[in-house]
């Protein structure tokens, strides 16, 4: 089970900030990112692939994306 | 057959899962703009037009000051009385239009907001306050490098010094909290308002000589009396306010992201918009290396410093330069919108209080309302905590 970080509603850099420190953070190698913006989604898409970990896939429910984010 | 059904789901799955994949590349491919090129030459364009736009009529080294021009709107409508400094810029509406725009024909138009507005009003008041005190926002100040203004140096270390404060609050928990769905009506609240601005100066246009038309107030001479003609304006602001929402543009951003993350994507598109400024003003003949008699300038290095630190720390704890609050206002942001009228309002009281600055150097309360900003500011950073619960 990934852990979830929910950065819906948060203005910039705030949904980079949460998804930088969940991948310090976390043992696993996994990461749920829900954002409700293109931008914050670009924004985390190119923040943790700085970080050597990969977007496998990006969902759209309503108005969330769901990023499902992997260590590389 | 039950096993059958299994098998169909599963193959929906995958499709529905295919969809979405494929949907999502074909959206990264939709948005050239959002890539380091993209980024790069949106800030290419972005420096090229405005130093043409000083060419076609605007103020020296200020072919686009969001700060300034909003600040001239707020003298047209009479919400301070300087007379130099009174028209409504084109340009300020076209950004918020082109972004309109951009976010309808992209499907990004989201009414929103909620988060802290009464904060994002006194933080967008002492943005312009500080921008005020140097004499531009990060946009002029870019440009006044770009022309060869030795000052907007101290400015631009302001500035990074800003953000800088802001980048700490931020990693300590700083938050304004959650923005939620707003009904579009709220979204187009403060484009319409810029709209009926607009509007105003059609019915009222300016004329030559004329402090006043109509309801609205013009300058006969000063920065105010000088700007391209005003479709020209509003058509760059339309395609500046275009690609700025598609690209993310953002001066603050730029600086903020680096400080933070080491990324130079933002940073990039600040960078080309230098340089294309600089090599278009070279090419006019508008490149004037110097520190002293610069247009719309003081050299009193430490208040050009201190006013941009006020406004750097208030844009970054904000989330956007004022740019960017005008792109997002576009999107439907009502939080950005309400920035943007506390900043309307800061220049207000700016003129009316004396704390602007002038060519002629600090205004009667400059230095006491950049201590007072930077005051406000930090108790804002320091107290205004998240609230993690989620939604």
């Amino acid at each position: 089970m990934s852990t979830t970080v929910d950065a819906r509603g948060l203005s910039c850099p705030q949904p980079v900030l949460m998804a930088l420190d969940e991948i310090k953070k976390t043992t696993g190698t996994e990461l749920v990112v829900l954002v409700d913006t293109e931008a914050s989604k670009e924004n985390v898409s190119r923040a943790v692939e700085s970080q050597g970990w990969q977007v496998r896939e990006i969902r759209e429910d309503g108005e969330t994306y769901q990023l499902d984010i992997q260590k590389a | 057959m039950i096993e059958g059904s299994g098998i169909i789901r599963r193959n929906l799955l995958t499709t529905f899962h295919c969809h979405v994949m494929i949907k999502e590349r074909q959206g990264v491919m939709k948005n050239l703009f959002a890539t380091r090129w993209g980024i790069i030459g949106v800030g290419t364009f972005i420096g090229a037009v405005a130093a043409l736009l000083q060419y076609w009529g605007n103020p020296g080294n200020m072919g686009i000051c969001v700060a300034c021009f909003e600040r001239d709107i707020a003298g047209a409508l009479g919400l301070h009385r300087a007379g130099v400094v009174q028209y409504i810029r084109p340009e300020i509406i076209g950004f918020v239009f082109g972004s309109l725009a951009a976010a309808m024909i992209f499907k990004e138009f989201r009414p929103r907001g909620g988060s802290a507005p009464i904060v994002r009003f006194v933080l967008g008041a002492f943005a312009m306050i500080g921008a005020l005190v140097f004499l531009g926002c990060p946009w002029r100040a870019m440009l006044r490098l770009a022309g060869g203004d030795g000052n907007a140096i101290l400015g631009i270390i302001g500035l990074i010094a800003g953000v800088w404060i802001g980048t700490r609050f931020l990693k300590n928990g700083y938050s304004l909290g959650r923005t939620h769905k707003f009904s579009a009506t709220a979204g187009w609240v403060l484009p319409a308002i810029f709209a009926f601005f607009f509007l105003l100066m059609l019915i009222y246009p300016p004329s030559e000589g004329m402090a006043k038309n109509g309801v609205l107030f013009y300058s006969t001479k000063g920065p105010g009396a000088m700007h391209a003609p005003i479709f020209v304006s509003l058509l760059v602001g339309l395609a500046i306010g275009f690609i700025a929402q598609r690209s993310r543009f953002c001066t603050m951003g730029a600086f903020r992201d680096l400080i933070l993350f080491k990324q130079t994507h933002l940073f990039s598109g600040v960078v080309a918009l230098v340089v294309f400024a600089f090599i278009t003003n070279l090419i006019l003949g508008q490149f004037h290396p110097g520190f002293k008699n610069q247009p719309v300038s003081h050299t009193l290095h430490i208040w050009n410093a201190l006013g941009m630190v006020l406004a750097g720390l208030a844009f970054a704890l904000a989330g956007g330069c004022p740019g960017r609050q005008l792109f997002l206002s576009g999107e439907g942001d009502a939080d950005a919108g309400v920035f943007v009228l506390g900043m309307i309002f800061g220049a207000g009281i700016s003129h009316n209080f004396g704390l602007a600055s002038s060519p002629s150097g600090l205004g009667p309360h400059g230095i006491a309302a950049v201590v007072i900003g930077l005051a406000v500011c930090l108790v804002i950073g320091f107290t205004i905590k998240p609230q993690t619960a989620r939604r």
